[in-house]
């Protein structure tokens, strides 16, 4: 009978690990998102300007978001940078010999990288965006996904309604590098004949002749849904996103509580109310929002006293979630950086080393954040006018999800007090305007210092801690 | 504008001094957003035996334990309750104009009920479980919600495979009361001819045309396949996602804490030690429990903290670690003894014993939180098979209100004593417990009711919005023999045929649990 392995607990995210011979033993898997073993690829399918390629940054943002490695593989660009000059739709039309055999080098140029990133740069999902609108070539994607052990997911926007898809040309197609030469008319025209060129053979997902694929197909931007034979955790998260995603206009404004009595003192975390410039700051918020004039806005805060003081000042409902409270500095609440650096200086130094996975002892990462806060985002998505009151580490993470930033650089975005983040989706991407209330604040950002080192002389530990009481 | 705000002792909620009316304007919630304000009627669509009073059953028992209160308005109990003795098929024959008088009253009387639930009774999901295959009977079911504004999202079940509609008919329908009298073989060709009375009539939804303007979910061959239109609001998509995940694939759930800690036999609760030899014994012995399972690929979950970890670590098994897991966060208590807490925070002690439920610790958590938290966990529970989850008290005590039914008052209180597996079979509408020591003695970490908490909530104390609710009873019971009233506290899952045949199941997970 022999006894449990021993434990030892990872200094940095505060894992436990079984360890042998000294050495930790990679036995157990911390869930930070369920993943798949096999890698996902995901194939786009539709015809042009049918939110194909809206659909795939915004889904390959959300995974990378919530720790899933995804990327997306445009067959368009492979294109465009094998064909230097984009001339008519001439290009595509059907019996255009040389046009297809470019199209088909690029499909596959495209999923030679695919294979590079799913089975040799640790992806885990791969978005591959193309029209695909032919069963022949679905079948051949199909046999590459299956050849190299991935799991095969289509996602199949159909739409009919003229002014959709007026929209979106007008949206992201008279941009593109294909018409920079070209008027506004010219481009729509070609565009027009372009998505003429494909119709003829598209061959929608049957639910006969395809009913062992597994797949989803949005009708109409999201009216309706045909979800096909979900295989795993991470199809069903796909699905559920893109079941609550919309494209109605809208802004989401983000911000944190006025200014604190910790803040002035330079400490951490804990729960007190505003300081007289961050009541300054609340009247000024509910001038702004009301100077805004926006259509039912949703008024969401944390449950620490400090945005709710904040939110107070709006005379307007809002609603209270528990997840939207600041990172649990578990230990260190409530302390200055001094204190830290005093009493924690291995744990100071960690964290500056690996801020996203750092784990305060008895708290939170930033990675522990985004998984709190994945049910915010998904609401996020749902709603449309919405401001959020929330916190620096809170607000951190939820910008890195609209504005694509990567794990090493969200914990190091820049949040300051009394500044409202405007965000208003644009394109394929997000419009930023950034907004100062004029009310004076401590800045509460400390950059990443030169010296990480555990060893390092408190002086380099704190050489970037903002000043304060 | 004072801004002046005050902390509610008993759910440490930040809300305003001056005595505005709190609850319209201000909800709190730990994460989900804001119910939606119109009531909503779910109508199942389908013909008999397609899992419509599975499904019905199942999502009012998820919805009730994320905290939205919901109940089940089942016509056929209405019938059995007008109709005393059932004859036969021949009752539901479209040619019986007597019978499809009593049928469109019983439908009219479960609506009156639906109207009560959602209008006076605080419901705020009604599940309205009949066939209603007929455009015309969804047209009456519109038409009332019109009149009452209550949103209205329908779940249709459509299923031709003759193997999964004669495997329904046995799991549940053989022991319906309506054949107590019945053998298999007589009850079994009973239900046949009386789906074929539905099938002619049957008009399928049609979102494509006729229905392109209802918000519906057709779920087409027990969930390979679903049609999805028109999602309205936030409920309405969490009630989709979750029927997305929920399969019937046979399989097991096991449910234990980690072995005993140097905490436990220290009496303090939280932190984050190591096992006692005890402890070590438990998992020593959980492993030899598992090989005699012989379970196909079982999943095992822990959560971060060390002690599930080193139970989990002598099962020589590959295991993930979940965060959301952890025990209950007691805040400014933690690794105190309760003699400390009742010394150090008089006031807390006494105001978690007026509701546990509610109660959160100081920087700490309730058990209304841990709901929140461990909802990922649920769903995919839901989605998988053969799981051993390895946690906590208070995290298992929130699992097992989830698949047993149990409501918030009861939920802090469930037994989940140390060194002792729960094994969850799902079964007909419900789930068979079965209790399992594995006979390595622990210390009892089990808190009783205190005589204070014995007589009921403070009225005054406000309430957050997210409340689990045992699914209520259903409006019309069958008839109750006496069998049933002896279990009917653990049994309003459990078909009625069942204990009948098994007796000593319900009385051990009554016994485990109360």
């Amino acid at each position: 009978m022999a006894s449990p392995r021993e434990l030892t607990q990872n200094p940095l995210k505060k894992i436990w690990m079984p360890y042998s011979n000294g050495r930790p033993a990679q036995h157990a898997c911390p869930r930070g998102v369920c993943v798949t073993n096999c890698p996902t690829l995901i194939v786009m399918v539709g015809l042009p300007a049918r939110g194909k390629t809206y659909i795939s940054k915004k889904l390959t943002r959300y995974l990378n978001w919530i720790g899933v490695p995804t990327r997306e593989f445009n067959v368009g660009q492979y294109r465009r940078d094998l064909v230097k000059t984009y001339r008519s739709f001439e290009f595509f039309l059907p019996d255009n010999e040389e046009g297809l055999k470019i199209r088909k080098q690029c499909a596959e140029a495209a999923l030679r990288d695919v294979r590079r990133f799913l089975s040799e740069e640790g992806g885990h999902v791969a978005v591959f965006d193309a029209t695909n609108t032919t069963r022949e070539r679905r079948e051949t994607i199909f046999k590459f996904g299956e050849e190299n052990g991935y799991k095969t997911f289509f996602v199949e926007s159909v739409c009919v309604d003229p002014d959709v898809i007026a929209a979106n040309i007008v949206q992201v197609k008279l941009g593109s590098p294909d018409y920079i030469d070209c008027g506004n008319d010219e481009a729509t025209e070609d565009f027009m004949n372009r998505i003429e060129c494909y119709k003829n053979s598209y061959e929608t997902l049957d639910e006969n002749l395809d009913k062992d694929l597994s797949y989803i197909k949005i009708m109409d931007v999201g009216r309706s849904y045909l979800v096909n034979r979900v295989m795993d955790h991470i199809q069903s998260r796909i699905v559920y996103y893109l079941m609550n995603i919309h494209v109605t206009p809208r802004s989401i404004y983000l911000c944190r509580h006025g200014e604190s009595e910790l803040n002035l003192k330079g400490r951490i975390g804990g729960d007190t109310g505003l300081s007289p410039r961050g009541k300054e700051f609340a009247k000024s918020l509910a001038q702004f929002i009301n100077d805004q004039n926006i259509k039912d806005l949703k008024v969401w805060t944390s449950q620490m006293k400090r945005t709710i003081q904040t939110a107070e000042a709006l005379g307007v409902p809002y609603e209270q979630w528990k997840v939207l409270n600041e990172i649990d500095a578990g230990v260190c609440e409530e302390m200055t950086y001094e204190e830290i650096q005093e009493h924690h200086p291995l744990e100071f130094a960690l964290r500056d080393q690996d801020k996203y996975r750092y784990r305060y002892p008895k708290g939170e990462s930033y990675e522990d954040l985004v998984q709190r806060l994945e049910p915010v985002i998904m609401e996020l998505e749902r709603q449309e006018n919405v401001l959020v009151i929330c916190h620096q580490a809170v607000m951190r993470c939820l910008l890195a999800y609209f504005l694509d930033k990567t794990a090493e650089q969200l914990p190091y975005l820049k949040c300051p007090l009394h500044t409202v983040l405007k965000l208003t989706p644009v394109a394929y991407g997000c419009k930023l305007e950034s907004i100062f209330l004029n009310v004076e604040a401590v800045n509460t950002h400390r950059d990443r210092p030169e010296n990480v080192d555990i060893s390092r002389p408190p002086e380099e530990a704190l050489v970037t801690v903002p000043a304060h009481q | 504008m004072p801004m002046e705000l005050t902390q509610s002792r008993m759910q440490k909620i930040w809300i305003p001094i001056d005595h505005r009316p709190s609850l319209p304007r201000r909800r709190y919630r730990a994460c989900g957003p804001q119910l939606t304000n119109s009531p909503t009627v779910i109508v199942m669509v389908g013909l008999p035996a397609r899992g419509k009073t599975y499904m019905s059953k199942k999502l009012t028992r998820y919805l009730n334990w994320i905290g939205v209160p919901t109940k089940v308005f089942n016509v056929g109990e209405y019938r059995r309750e007008v109709v005393k003795e059932f004859s036969s098929y021949s009752f539901f024959h479209p040619d019986n104009e007597e019978a499809m008088k009593v049928r469109k009253q019983c439908a009219l009387a479960a609506l009156r009920d639906v109207q009560l639930y959602l209008k006076e009774e605080g419901g705020q999901i009604a599940v309205f479980d009949a066939t209603n295959t007929t455009k015309e009977r969804r047209d009456m079911v519109l038409d009332f919600a019109k009149e009452n504004d209550f949103k209205v999202f329908f779940i249709e079940s459509v299923c031709d495979d003759p193997s999964v509609v004669a495997s329904n008919i046995m799991e549940v329908k053989l022991s319906s009361p309506d054949y107590r009298d019945c053998s298999s073989a007589e009850a079994m060709e009973d239900f046949m001819k009386r789906i074929d009375c539905y099938q002619v009539n049957y008009q399928p939804l049609d979102p494509d045309n006729h229905d392109r303007d209802l918000s519906l979910i057709k779920v087409l061959d027990v969930g390979r396949r679903f049609l999805v239109n028109r999602v309205q609001d936030y409920i309405q998509s969490r009630i989709v996602y979750y029927l997305m995940n929920i399969h019937v694939q046979p399989r097991t759930i096991y449910l234990c804490r980690h072995g005993e800690s140097e905490y436990n036999v220290l009496g303090r609760i939280g932190g984050d030690s190591g096992l006692s030899i005890r402890g070590k014994k438990f998992s020593v012995a959980l492993c030899k429990f598992l090989e005699e399972q012989n379970l196909k690929d079982l999943k095992i979950w822990t959560s971060q903290l060390k002690r599930t970890i080193q139970t989990a670590e002598a099962l020589k098994l590959p295991y993930e670690q979940w965060k959301a897991l952890n025990e209950i966060d007691a805040g400014v208590c933690e690794e105190m003894t309760y003699e400390e807490i009742k010394e150090t925070y008089p006031e807390e002690y006494a105001l978690r014993d007026q509701d546990k439920y509610y109660y959160r610790y100081p920087t700490g958590e309730s058990y209304q939180d841990l709901v929140q938290r461990l909802e990922p966990v649920i769903m995919e529970l839901e989605r998988q098979e053969n799981v051993l989850v390895i946690c906590h008290q208070a995290v298992m005590r929130c699992l097992l209100a989830y698949f047993l039914d149990k409501s918030a008052d009861e939920m802090p209180y469930l037994k989940c004593p140390l060194h002792t597996v729960l094994k969850l079979t799902p079964v007909a509408y419900g789930c068979r417990v079965e209790s399992i020591y594995l006979n390595v003695e622990a210390v009892n970490t089990h808190r009783e009711r205190s005589e204070e908490a014995k007589k009921g909530p403070n009225p005054l104390m406000r309430r957050n919005s997210v409340t689990p609710l045992a699914s209520p009873e259903p409006t019309k019971k069958p008839r109750i023999n006496s069998f049933e009233e002896h279990t009917a506290s653990t049994s309003t899952s459990l078909p009625s045929c069942l204990p009948r045949e098994v007796p000593t199941q319900p009385l051990l997970g009554k016994a485990c649990l109360t």
